[in-house]
C-alpha cells in the first residue's frame, strides 16, 4: 500500500490554487496530482513528499484532507496491460473504488486502484503482481 | 433551587391577584406619561379604567418594533433621564435600533429574573459562572453578569471571542456554569477537543444557561455531550428586558416565564386574536414592573405555545414552549411556510456533516431556488465521489421529506461557512436581487 493525498475541494475559481500553495509553503514537492471534478466540487488526489505532513498542514489551514491507503502495482508497458490487471480483479470479484495510472519507464506503468477489500494486495502480488514501494514515489513519513 | 422560593412557587390564584394590581398600575402608569400610548389608547378607544380583568388586556392596541424606532432614541422613555442608570439596544441590523432604559430598580429586577434562571438551573453562590456573551449594548453579556453577581456566583466576564482563553479559563477556574449563544458554546467545544482535552471529563463545567438563537434539540444534546452539562435554554429580549424573561429549570421541558413582572400571551400573527393554550403564535409580553421602558402588549415576533399543566420543579410560572421561530424568520418558499429549525433538525441529526450549515435563496425565474451549504466531518471518506454524491442525495431527500420543498446539497470546504462568535448567520436571502 502507499499513501495517497486527499484532499476535499469546491469547484471554485482559485481553490486549486490556493490548496497547492499551502501544500508548497510547507515545503513539500508533489510528484502527480489527479482531479475527480464534478458540477460542485472536486477531490485532488496527490502523490507528494511525506503526505502525512502534507495533510497536517492541509488540515491546519482548514481543509478536508485525508491520508487514503491505495494499491499501487507495476504492470507491463504493452497492450493489454492494464486490461489484463482489470479482469484478474473483476475474477476475483474485487470492486475498485476508482483508479489511475502514473508515468511509466518504458518497461512498466504503474496503476494505482482504491479498493475497499484491503486483501486485494496480497492476492495480486500471490498472482506475481510487484507492488510500487512507497520509497519509489515519494519521500516517506 | 430557588432563588425566591416565595415568589416563583406563589399559588396560582395569588400570582393573577398580583398580576392584575400590576396591571392595572402599568396601563395608568403608561397612559399618563408616555404619549405614544396615550395616543393608541386614544385611537383604540380605550381607557386605564377599562383594564378590571387579566381578560381586558386584550382590549389594548399592541406595540411593535416599528412604533419603538419611531421613537427613537428616548420617545419611549417614562422616567426622567437622571433616573435612566443604562442603556441597552437591539443589534439593529435590520434598520434603526430600538433603545431600552433602565432605572436601578429595572436592573435589579432584571438580575433577579436571571438569578432565577441560574437557581433554576442548578447553580447556587458555590458556582463558577462563566459568561462569553458580547458585554455592552447587546443585553447578554451585562444581563448574565448582574444575574449572576446577584445570585452570588463567581463570575468570569469574558464576552465573546478568545476562544483559547475561554477554554484555559474555563479548566483552570474550575467553570461550573457556561453562558453564552448555543452556537458558540459548540465552537467553544469543538476547540476544546481539537486541542485534546475532553471536556466532559476533564473539565468540571455542568451547566449551561444558553440563549439569544433558537437551537434544535439535536444541537442541545451535541453541546451536552461534548461538554458534560445540562443545557437549560434560557429567552430574552431587549425590548422586554434581556435575557431571563423565561427559563428552562432541570426538567428541561418548557421556559418558566417570570409571571410577576410579565404578562405573556401568544396571538395568531395573522389575525391578532389569542389562541387556546398549547396552540402555536405569536409571543406578545406585558411588562408589569418596569419603570423605564414599560411595554404594553409588544409583539416579539417570536413562535411559541403555552406549555399546559405544572411543572415537577414547583415553580407555578407557566412555561412558554422553546422558540419555533421568529414570524419574520420564517421561510415563505414556493408558498411553503418554513423554519430554519426544521432545517437544522435534520444537519444535526446528519453524522457525516458538522452542525455548521447556510441556507442561500435565491430565484430562479419565477420560483424560488434553496441551496443549503454544509461541510463533511473530517472523518467523512471524501476521497471517493461516490459517497459524496449519496451523501448530497440522502440529506436532499430527507429535506423534502421534512419540509416539502426540494432544496438543492452543496457540500463545501470547512473555511465557506463563518463560524460564530455571536448570532450566527445562517440564512441568505439572494431572491430580491437582480443578477
Amino acid at each position: 500500500m502507499i499513501s495517497q493525498l486527499t484532499v476535499f475541494i469546491e469547484n471554485e475559481e482559485g481553490r486549486l490554487a490556493s490548496m497547492c500553495r499551502v501544500v508548497s509553503d510547507a515545503g513539500i514537492n508533489m510528484h502527480a496530482l489527479f482531479l475527480a471534478d464534478t458540477e460542485t466540487f472536486g477531490v485532488a488526489r496527490i502523490f507528494c513528499d511525506t503526505p502525512n505532513a502534507a495533510c497536517d498542514a492541509l488540515r491546519n489551514a482548514g481543509y478536508r484532507a485525508s491520508v487514503t491507503p491505495v494499491i499501487a502495482v507495476k504492470v507491463p508497458n504493452e497492450p493489454a496491460g492494464l486490461a489484463d490487471l482489470l479482469d484478474f480483479l473483476n475474477q476475483h470479484a474485487f470492486n475498485i473504488e476508482y483508479g489511475y495510472c502514473l508515468p511509466s519507464s518504458s518497461e512498466y506503468a504503474v496503476d494505482v486502484l482504491k479498493i475497499d477489500d484491503l486483501s486485494a494486495e496480497t492476492t495480486l502480488e500471490e498472482a506475481g503482481y510487484e507492488s510500487v514501494r512507497p520509497e519509489d514515489i515519494y519521500a516517506v513519513d | 433551587m430557588y432563588f425566591q422560593k416565595a415568589i416563583e412557587t406563589m399559588p396560582e390564584e395569588e400570582l393573577r391577584n398580583l398580576q392584575l394590581r400590576r396591571l392595572k398600575r402599568l396601563v395608568d402608569y403608561c397612559y399618563k406619561r408616555i404619549p405614544f400610548y396615550r395616543e393608541a389608547f386614544d385611537r383604540a378607544d380605550v381607557l386605564p379604567e377599562d383594564v378590571q380583568s387579566l381578560a381586558d388586556l386584550a382590549k389594548l392596541p399592541f406595540t411593535t418594533k416599528q412604533d419603538m424606532r419611531n421613537a427613537y432614541p428616548f420617545g419611549m422613555f417614562a422616567v426622567p433621564r437622571e433616573d435612566v442608570v443604562r442603556v441597552h439596544c437591539s443589534s439593529g441590523t435590520t434598520g434603526t435600533a430600538t433603545v431600552v432604559g433602565y432605572t436601578q430598580k429595572d436592573l435589579d429586577n432584571w438580575a433577579d429574573c436571571f438569578a432565577r434562571a441560574i437557581y433554576a438551573a442548578g447553580g447556587s453562590k458555590h458556582s463558577v459562572l462563566q459568561v462569553c456573551y458580547g458585554y455592552g449594548l447587546f443585553t447578554g453579556g451585562l444581563g448574565a453578569h448582574d444575574g449572576g453577581t446577584r445570585a452570588g456566583c463567581t463570575v468570569l466576564p469574558m464576552s465573546t471571542g478568545n476562544t483559547d482563553r475561554q477554554i484555559r479559563l474555563m479548566k483552570d477556574f474550575g467553570t461550573d456554569i457556561l453562558c453564552c449563544t448555543p452556537s458558540y458554546a459548540l465552537l467553544i467545544a469543538n476547540h476544546a477537543i481539537e486541542q485534546g482535552f475532553d471536556p466532559a471529563h476533564d473539565f468540571n463545567i455542568s451547566m449551561g444557561i444558553m440563549g439569544a438563537e433558537p437551537f434544535s434539540n439535536n444541537m442541545r444534546r451535541e453541546i451536552e455531550e461534548k461538554l458534560g452539562i445540562r443545557l437549560c435554554d434560557i429567552y430574552g429580549l431587549s425590548e422586554i428586558m434581556g435575557p431571563g424573561v423565561s427559563s428552562e429549570c432541570k426538567q428541561q421541558h418548557g421556559l418558566h416565564v417570570n409571571e410577576d413582572q410579565f404578562i405573556i400571551e401568544i396571538v395568531d400573527p395573522e389575525t391578532l386574536q389569542p389562541v387556546p393554550d398549547g396552540q402555536w403564535g405569536e409571543v406578545v409580553f406585558t411588562t408589569l414592573c418596569k419603570e423605564c421602558s414599560p411595554l404594553i402588549r409588544y409583539r416579539t415576533r417570536d413562535v411559541s405555545r403555552i406549555i399546559t399543566g405544572q411543572c415537577e420543579c414547583g415553580r407555578t410560572f407557566r412555561r412558554m414552549d422553546r422558540i419555533q421561530g421568529r414570524t419574520d424568520d420564517m421561510l415563505i418558499i414556493r408558498g411553503v411556510n418554513v423554519f430554519p429549525s426544521q432545517i437544522e433538525e435534520v444537519i444535526t441529526e446528519a453524522p457525516e456533516v458538522t452542525p455548521y450549515y447556510q441556507i442561500v435563496l435565491t430565484s430562479k425565474g419565477p420560483l424560488d431556488h434553496v441551496t443549503l451549504l454544509v461541510e463533511p466531518v473530517p472523518e467523512f471518506p471524501f476521497d471517493e465521489v461516490r459517497k459524496l454524491e449519496e451523501l448530497k442525495k440522502r440529506l436532499g431527500a430527507e429535506l423534502k421529506k421534512n419540509l416539502g420543498v426540494a432544496v438543492e446539497i452543496k457540500i463545501v470546504e470547512p473555511k465557506t461557512i463563518e463560524r460564530a462568535e455571536g448570532k450566527a448567520k445562517r440564512i441568505i436571502d439572494k431572491r430580491g436581487d437582480t443578477l
